[in-house]
């Protein structure tokens, strides 16, 4: 039984009660206020910047995408533009796509053997359902925030929360994004729990943001519908993070020092997991090459010359038998080969004896003849 | 011999994991699962590192003393060199979408078949040694280290890497549903390339590949064997046909050289493949005057390399476009194969530039084939579609009545290129009962034979039958669905290998190359009234001629 989650769950409720104590006293809220969340955000902004530079490195030294698709070959034939990308504006596309509408994970299928002998594959659509789900919620969560850092509230961010409420249930008023970010991250737990693969390959380092993202939407929920925070007073004091003056706002709680500081550990150690995802998804190879390679040449920054087999030693060595068979040679056989023909025959020898003869002599019927 | 029947394969398969977490579940190492260690005359013959006697199920594997350096420092070198590894093994958030894609997993239930459990084994390790989450948590000591899923590199690690990296046939399908494009391909040339580093290779790899370096082709035919085995087929196809076709060999001046994979040389039914190709080649110089040759110095088009090193792959594949230098051809023409076209699509124009050969044009309809204006390397499939798309071929389907064909798309020429439709193409001109797998199972999904990339052995016989089951269950499919009785492919490995899964799972479908069904097809100049088809056996309606 995996119970990795449980070493996760755990970190997230000592990291509360850090908070959450921590808020009650005012050197709790200076560090929790500023100190932590101004640590975090250099954190976030040099440990990302630094990764996607170190993955950027390493070089491509092969031009590797999978394709999905038709290749672009005879002009009669209909190729796949987006799934077989042979043009830049094709890489761009399935690149859009894949970001932004989880294009692979939309393919999911889910494998059952029915009746003891037949294999099926079905379309699967929750988990792209929830990871969609769950990335749009936090996004939107996430831009929503920004009115608390920036005088006046630009009306982009005004229009995507009339969006996000338009229900226009409860007061204050339903904010969608909040609910399905809790719900999605709540599903993409419990998917972790009951699906026995799922939950075999799931790490503590899987579980651990989503508690600690589970906590976010919990808290932030908390404080606007059930003890109503003080929204002028946290906008206040946002405002004072990103200008540089730092005040301790009045009345607000332990809940919205809590909510602060899940934010700051979440963004802090985001370019040390697997969250960094979001920028690898960029970088994958597999992904963001066109699939011209026949046409246009890869060049790999690192190729080197090999050693090579090369035809005069080959015909060298087996000069005698291509002349009697007729084959054409380049250098016709001396009357007495030199002496010097020897090396090559005994460097030969190894791979002959390597290849057990009754091996070959089976490989016909036995069909044990390699590609 | 253990290997188990159908049914008890079908039963043992068991997708629930075991109680034990997979750090703490031990390999094991199965006989009918593992290969053969390579033979050290073979590893020593190519100039590979570490070459001796060693045995997977003996516990000293006579490594080198200093063997965690070597693949420390090896790992360290190749995630500077390959974005590609280095990202993925950064990015996975073992979401599961991987899981149920991979035939190995699916046929044997075992967790560390999953694509995403596989990548964890090198993952684990390059956590511990390469990343700062790593390093913090193992100043904490060694559970810390296991609950963020890093582990030292021990023996038992390694012959974790061994034996699950020699399970994987680089088929790329986990790749197509991966959100973020992890490919287990990549993970796995890795992971074998530092394996090898230590000399630890399997011998259906370690000797094609020294046999391929020494003569050309990966079952060490020596020149003057190749060309008996052609003129053996020669006299076939003038028993068949009653015409006598004339390959050549090694013919400087020739304006396109032909390399395909010498298993068709060597292995019904690959040999009728190879038939195909010399009978439309005959038919193309009679008619068009169509000047091609074979060479027996670059006489195999699979690149066992490709499972040994990217260094290994290279070393091989060199010789293509150096013998079409040699011969002072235009351009090369490439036969049905897999991994070989994986190989020539996406790594072999890194090793040129061949800029001695010409943009490739199809002598007899002026095509110009801009999608190999690099290469400089045209897919027999493409080459042929456009023959027939121009009405170049004189076909008579109706000789393939006999058959209910149905369609194999490998995974190289489908992930690694995007050949999807070229055969089909050709397939639906050559015969007339063409029906295709359900759809989950075909083109981009389309799933392994079972013994991809140098795994196609006789001592794991039960692996690759697991391997194959779901390439095998689809065709059993149409097969109770449309009858079909022939399954037909564009790879060598896959006719050797889907050979031997059909008369596992499903006895009644043989296996074909495409060309075969093309020369079967044919119709040659001046041919006789042929009565069979190139597998001597009765054309529809000649039943009763042949019978007296």
């Amino acid at each position: 039984m995996n119970i990795s989650y449980m070493y996760s769950l755990i970190a997230v409720m000592v990291l509360f009660l850090l908070a959450y104590l921590g808020a009650q006293v005012t050197v709790g809220k200076v560090f929790l206020g500023f100190i932590i969340p101004f640590l975090a955000a250099i954190t976030f902004i040099v440990g990302f910047i630094y990764r996607v530079v170190d993955w950027a490195r390493s070089p491509v030294p092969f031009c590797i995408p999978t394709t999905c698709g038709q290749q672009k070959s005879l002009p009669w034939i209909k190729s796949a533009p987006i799934e077989n990308p042979s043009t830049t504006g094709g890489v761009i596309v399935r690149m859009f796509l894949e970001i932004v509408f989880f294009r692979s994970l939309f393919r999911n299928t889910k494998q059952k053997l029915k009746e003891g002998d037949k294999l099926s594959y079905e379309w699967e659509i929750w988990l792209w359902v929830g990871a969609l789900a769950f990335h749009w919620a936090f996004f939107t969560v996430v831009f929503r925030h920004l009115r608390f850092f920036l005088e006046p509230v630009p009306a982009c961010i005004q229009i995507v929360e009339n969006l996000d409420g338009f229900l226009q249930i409860a007061l204050p008023g339903l904010l969608l994004s909040g609910v399905v970010l809790l719900a999605a991250v709540t599903f993409l737990f419990l998917r972790r729990i009951f699906i026995p693969q799922v939950r075999y390959i799931s790490l503590a380092s899987d579980f651990f943001p989503l508690f600690l993202i589970m906590g976010i939407a919990f808290t932030g929920i908390l404080m606007r519908y059930f003890t109503k925070v003080d929204i002028v007073g946290i906008k206040d004091f946002a405002m004072g993070l990103v200008t540089f003056h730092f005040h301790i706002p009045e009345g607000v709680g332990g809940l919205f020092y809590v909510h602060l500081f899940f934010v700051s550990i979440l963004l802090a150690y985001f370019p040390f997991s697997k969250l960094m995802h979001l920028g690898g998804i960029f970088m994958s190879p597999t992904r963001n090459l066109t699939t011209n390679s026949r046409v246009k040449r890869h060049i790999n920054p690192w190729n080197y010359p090999v050693k090579v087999h090369s035809y005069e030693a080959y015909e060298d060595e087996f000069r005698e038998k291509m002349v009697e068979v007729g084959l054409p040679v380049e250098k016709m056989i001396e009357p007495e080969p030199p002496k010097e023909d020897a090396p090559p025959e005994e460097e030969a020898e190894p791979p002959e004896e390597a290849e057990p003869p009754e091996k070959e002599a089976e490989l016909p019927e036995e069909s044990e003849e390699k590609e | 011999m253990s290997d188990p029947t159908p049914e008890e394969l079908l039963l043992g398969i068991d997708p629930k994991p075991p109680q034990t977490g997979w750090m703490d579940t031990p390999v094991e190492i199965k006989k009918g699962i593992y290969c053969y260690a390579s033979n050290p005359k073979s590893v020593e013959y190519v100039g590979l590192p570490y070459p001796r006697q060693w045995n997977p199920i003996e516990e000293d594997w006579n490594l080198p003393e200093n063997w965690k350096e070597i693949i420390y420092k090896g790992f360290r070198e190749r995630l500077d060199r390959f974005r590609s590894i280095k990202v993925f093994m950064d990015i996975c958030v073992r979401c599961g979408a991987c899981a149920d894609k991979c035939h190995f997993f699916i046929g044997s239930g075992d967790p560390k078949n999953m694509p995403v459990l596989r990548a964890e084994l090198l993952r684990s390790v390059y956590r511990n040694d390469f990343t700062a989450a790593g390093k913090i948590l193992g100043f904490f000591g060694k559970n810390f280290k296991k609950i963020g899923g890093a582990r030292e590199l021990t023996l038992d690690v390694l012959k974790e890497w061994w034996y699950y990296l020699f399970q994987c046939s680089e088929c790329r399908r986990c790749s197509v549903f991966c959100p973020y494009g992890i490919d287990t391909a990549e993970i796995t040339i890795m992971g074998r390339e530092l394996l090898n580093l230590i000399g630890l290779n399997i011998d259906w790899i370690a000797t094609p590949a020294a046999n391929c370096y020494r003569t050309g082709n990966h079952l060490g035919i020596q020149p003057h064997a190749y060309k008996d085995m052609l003129d053996f087929f020669a006299d076939d196809i003038e028993d068949i046909t009653g015409i006598r076709v004339d390959p050549s060999f090694n013919r400087k001046g020739a304006e396109i050289l032909f390399i395909t994979p010498s298993g068709d040389v060597f292995a019904d039914p690959g040999t009728f493949t190879c038939m195909g190709y010399m009978m439309l080649f005959h038919f193309l110089q009679e008619k068009y005057g169509f000047d091609i040759t074979w060479s027996t110095y670059a006489s195999e088009g699979g690149n066992f390399g490709f499972f040994t090193s990217h260094e290994t792959m290279k070393r091989l594949n060199t010789k293509m476009y150096a013998e079409a230098k040699r011969l002072g051809v235009k351009w090369i023409l490439g036969g049905e194969c897999g991994h070989m076209w994986r190989v020539i699509h996406q790594y072999m124009d890194t090793n040129g530039p061949p800029d001695f050969l010409e943009e490739p044009v199809s002598p007899i309809t002026g095509t110009k084939f801009e999608n190999a204006r690099s290469t400089k390397m045209v897919h027999i499939t493409e080459f042929m579609a456009d023959l027939i798309k121009h009405g170049k071929l004189d076909l008579d389907p109706t000789r393939n009545d006999h058959l209910k064909v149905t369609y194999h798309d490998s995974c190289n020429t489908s992930r690694g290129m995007g050949l999807l439709e070229e055969p089909r193409y050709i397939l639906k001109s050559v015969c007339n009962n063409f029906y295709e797998m359900p759809a989950n199972c075909i083109r981009e999904q389309t799933f392994c034979c079972g013994s991809g990339s140098g795994l196609n052995a006789g001592e794991n016989m039960e692996l690759r039958m697991q391997g194959g089951l779901p390439r095998a269950n689809a065709v059993k499919y149409v097969h109770e669905k449309h009858d079909v009785n022939m399954l037909s492919c564009i790879c060598a490995i896959d006719r050797a290998a889907l050979l031997t899964s059909m008369e596992y799972w499903v006895p009644e479908v043989d296996v074909t190359g495409l060309t075969e069904l093309v020369a079967n097809a044919l119709i040659l100049p001046g041919e006789k009234e042929r009565e069979t088809d190139l597998r001597s056996e009765p054309l529809p309606g000649m039943e009763g001629d042949d019978a007296e």
